[in-house]
């Protein structure tokens, strides 16, 4: 492997850890609250529908970002309901939202566009263009680090950017801030927040709805930069990544962001090599598939330290009568 | 009384006589979907030519898992539907438990051989096809390098890959294929972000056109390869149309024909094994004003030499299935 196919599968690394990267940080603010959620899948899959929908009709991508966030949005708000108003089961409610998600998205899609439950192809301002940062094209020939700003750094949809800045911002929200503090007490002892007078319900809404737009972002990052319009069924499992990367991080931001490059670059090099030969074994292209959940498996089944998820997840908050 | 009796016995036999005239045909569509701009919407275009040719109806159903195969057979079956139509190999599991038990039904099934004395299995020979497309791509190709990519790893999709291999070594014999499987589920058809980066991988590794026979996950294929500024090969429908003087050409798998010619043979159809070939128009390639400018009369003039050949038996494509490997192509 050269120098040269290093920076192309990294480059290739970084387009597909941003949907994961966003989905991730997504659950880790729900999961932080309590509130577990398996919807991403499907808050995704309508957030890439709408986007990609909007962005078809108006030719606007950024109008078809929000019609993005506000499908996900919505998805969430009913997650929220049902959960944490209702206190219902919340794996039941997730999975819920991904049945409905992948059977709405086609419905509508056929409804509006008559396309076989799919968009029409996007181009010009209806999709995120690459950005190239300043001096990409100059820096480009300075030997080592030159191809690594211009290939790698340079060059990415504006999304892909925002994925990575809200990483250092999700740790400042979520260990220096009081809003933070609460959200993470929220998730392992209600009561005490609920002792201090801090409304619980209010919270649990709060980092749920902010699940949501970070779910409308990765949506629209695949239908309108990553692809050019709508596919049926297209985030193809990556939200169900996400929360394996969630428990491979433990529930931490800088390590969501190594776990989903890990599962990225895992990605990346499975689409490059179809098999690999180490030392005169080779390794079939499903290993690297199947890679990303077997490590869970592994956290999960304690032998890398321990995953401990926040005490009160997936328990609906009732106050004493 | 006896007149209550009697029309009652009349509505009875009356309504008899309905469902047993109805036999109206029906077709199963795969997971893929009626509309999957591919194979599925082949199928459904062939039985729409059929119903505005005669004023039929059919009936059809989308499958939304894989449980509801058997289900779905069965219930046209009980229903009077005669013939029922599957589009799909997945579908011979389920056909072969139930065709005993509906001697009168015929049954088609596409892409695969259940033998049954009232099936007719309808298979394509795609490598033959998939050689003309290659043998273009070869021609079309400056860097002597061109792309495959497959949707599910299954030896249909082989098959596919195959028989481009072999095209594109008869035109070139030192060019380069590189070859890539989207995955290994279901899912592998309706992956268009994977598509798109596979794509993006063969064009970083010099391939200049890239044939995708791939369902969905092709919509990738053919985006980015629009994008990149280099040819791809669509599959199964005519997908030319879908970036116009970007498409080379495309794979065209004539499944709306089989299914013409299915409902057009009726409850009274020739069942057995069926092939679809260059030879009877089971499979071409496609030409038309979006990849007329792409395709130059030389280019023309050799493929449809080599057509004529295949036709007529003097060149032989070697069958992945026949025998599980390929000459051309190591997986």
């Amino acid at each position: 492997m050269d120098f040269h196919t290093l920076i192309q599968i990294l480059d290739s690394t970084i387009r597909l850890a941003t949907p994961l990267l966003l989905a991730c940080l997504a659950g880790l603010y729900s999961e932080r609250a309590g509130i577990f959620d398996i919807g991403l899948e499907g808050k995704m899959l309508a957030a890439a529908f709408f986007s990609a929908a909007l962005a078809a009709m108006t030719g606007n991508v950024w109008l078809g970002l929000l019609a993005g966030i506000a499908a996900s949005l919505a998805l969430s708000a009913l997650h929220g309901l049902a959960s944490i108003t209702f206190r219902g089961n919340q794996l039941i409610s997730g999975v819920a939202i991904n049945f409905l998600a992948a059977g709405l998205t086609v419905l509508v899609a056929q409804d509006w566009f008559r396309q076989g439950g799919r968009t029409p192809a996007l181009s010009g301002n209806g999709r995120f263009a690459p950005i190239d940062l300043p001096l990409a094209d100059t820096l480009r020939d300075v030997p080592g680090l030159g191809p690594v700003y211009a290939e790698l750094i340079s060059g990415h949809s504006v999304l892909v950017y925002a994925a990575f800045l809200a990483v250092p911002a999700t740790w400042w929200l979520l260990y220096r801030t009081r809003f933070g503090l609460r959200l993470r007490a929220v998730g392992e002892n209600p009561a005490a927040v609920d002792t201090a007078g801090v409304s619980v319900v209010g919270l649990r809404y709060g980092a749920v709805m902010i699940c949501g737009v970070l779910c409308g972002i990765a949506g629209a990052y695949l239908a309108t930069a990553l692809q050019a319009g709508f596919v049926k069924d297209m985030t193809a499992g990556r939200g169900f990544i996400a929360l394996a990367a969630l428990i491979f991080a433990k529930w931490r931001p800088w390590q969501a962001m190594w776990a989903t490059l890990l599962f990225g670059f895992l990605q990346a090099v499975a689409l490059r090599y179809q098999n690999i030969d180490i030392a005169g074994i080779t390794i079939p292209v499903q290993v690297m598939d199947a890679l990303p959940y077997i490590l869970t498996v592994v956290i999960l089944a304690g032998f890398v330290g321990k995953a401990i998820p926040p005490r009160a997840g997936g328990e609906p908050y009732v106050k004493e009568r | 009384m006896t007149f209550m009796k009697s029309l009652m016995g009349a509505a009875a036999s009356l309504a008899l006589s309905a469902g047993l005239a109805v036999a109206e045909p029906a077709i199963i569509f795969d997971l893929g979907g009626k509309f999957d701009k591919s194979f599925n919407e082949a199928a459904f275009k062939g039985a729409q030519r059929w119903a505005e040719e005669t004023g039929g109806k059919f009936r059809d159903i989308e499958l939304q898992s894989e449980a509801q195969r058997e289900q779905a057979l069965r219930r046209f079956a009980e229903n009077g539907a005669n013939p029922v139509v599957m589009v799909g190999f997945a579908f011979a599991d389920a056909l072969s438990q139930v065709a005993d038990d509906y001697p009168d039904t015929k049954f088609v099934i596409i892409d695969m051989v259940v033998d049954k004395p009232n099936v007719r299995s309808v298979v394509f020979n795609e490598h033959e096809g998939s050689y003309l497309v290659g043998m273009l791509a070869a021609m079309a190709s400056k860097t002597g390098k061109v792309g495959f990519i497959g949707g599910m790893d299954i030896p249909l999709i082989r098959k596919f890959a195959c028989g481009y291999a072999q095209g594109v070594k008869a035109v070139k014999p030192e060019a380069e294929i590189i070859s890539n499987m989207t995955g290994t589920t279901p899912a592998a058809w309706n992956d268009p972000v994977k598509g798109s980066e596979l794509a993006k991988a063969q064009i970083a590794q010099g391939a200049d056109v890239i044939y995708a026979a791939a369902g969905g996950t092709g919509v990738g294929v053919l985006q980015t390869a629009a994008d990149e500024g280099i040819l791809s090969i669509g599959v199964d429908s005519n997908q030319n149309y879908m970036h116009p003087g970007k498409v080379l050409t495309s794979m065209m798998k004539r499944v709306d024909n089989a299914v013409y010619q299915a409902l057009k043979d009726g409850p009274d159809m020739e069942t057995g094994f069926s092939v679809m070939g260059l030879a009877n128009g089971g499979v071409d390639y496609a030409l038309d004003e979006y990849n007329a400018p792409l395709i130059s009369a030389e280019m023309k003039a050799r493929v449809d030499e080599a057509k004529a050949a295949i036709a007529g038996g003097e060149i032989k494509v070697h069958d992945y299935m026949s025998d599980d490997s390929c000459p051309a192509l190591s997986f």
